[in-house]
């Protein structure tokens, strides 16, 4: 069988982010709150 | 059971409305696109997490403002936003491009040392111990011009006139001095170089 000489793709197609990324992402998404006043844009994140 | 996948535009509008678990299910179907293409530029995971988490940053502001247009489509649009920071990423290490070592990148093949190493040092130092040792076996007259000329940085005028001989005697102890040096050198086998 023939040898595949190529070099491996150093981007492999399921990179994915870090878990704790992802997790801080959705846990922002779910405290933050804007709230918006005339032309102005509050942003409040709840702890 | 057939398997519906949710639009990305009724995702987008749930979320829009309330429904957190809309936005991981986003994030979930594209997370490989997007951090594949953030990596494919930056080419650092760490660098391309923070690029990452940015990119999604601006998607909730943008999303929980209700200033998204729904005209694009959700991929290209978030893919834009992760493009721009990947551009300001750049510009802002233009002016301290920074570079990580890698399996095909050296960082000292750009950089380069020019303070000797711990070997270098050491040999540096015995080669000049060597030389004190052989230039305190010269006669006096010879070692003290040669220690006024090379240590000292005194010219041969200046050698003369405190030794109060003239120049030409001076000039002929530091010949006679150099070539006592060699001779015990090339007597003894002695190697004196770095």
């Amino acid at each position: 069988m023939a040898k595949i000489y190529s070099k491996e793709k150093s981007v492999t197609d399921s990179m994915k982010p870090k878990k704790e990324t992802i997790s801080f992402l959705l846990n922002y998404s779910k405290a933050l709150h804007i709230t918006k006043v005339g032309k102005m844009r509050i942003e409040t994140i709840a702890n | 059971m057939a398997n519906v996948q949710i639009p990305d535009a009724l995702l987008v509008k749930n979320y829009v409305a309330g429904d957190e678990s809309a936005l991981a299910t986003l994030i979930t179907r594209h997370e490989s696109k997007i951090y594949g293409f953030i990596y494919s530029k930056i080419a650092d995971r760490d660098i391309s997490d923070d690029i990452f988490q940015d990119t999604f940053i601006k998607v909730i502001k943008t999303l929980k403002s209700n200033s998204y247009n729904e005209e694009g489509k959700f991929l290209p649009w978030v893919m834009r936003i992760a493009h721009n920071l990947i551009i300001d990423h750049f510009r802002k290490n233009k002016k301290m491009p920074m570079f990580r070592e890698t399996e095909e990148f050296s960082i000292f093949s750009v950089m380069s040392d020019n303070t000797m190493n711990v070997e270098h040092q050491m040999i540096s130092d015995q080669v000049e111990m060597d030389l004190k040792r052989l230039i305190e076996e010269l006669p006096e007259d010879q070692k003290d011009v040669l220690m006024m000329r090379i240590y000292q940085d005194l010219s041969f005028k200046e050698i003369s006139e405190l030794t109060g001989v003239s120049i030409n005697t001076a000039l002929g102890r530091m010949r006679y001095a150099l070539m006592n040096l060699r001779k015990v050198i090339e007597k003894h086998q002695i190697i004196l170089t770095n």
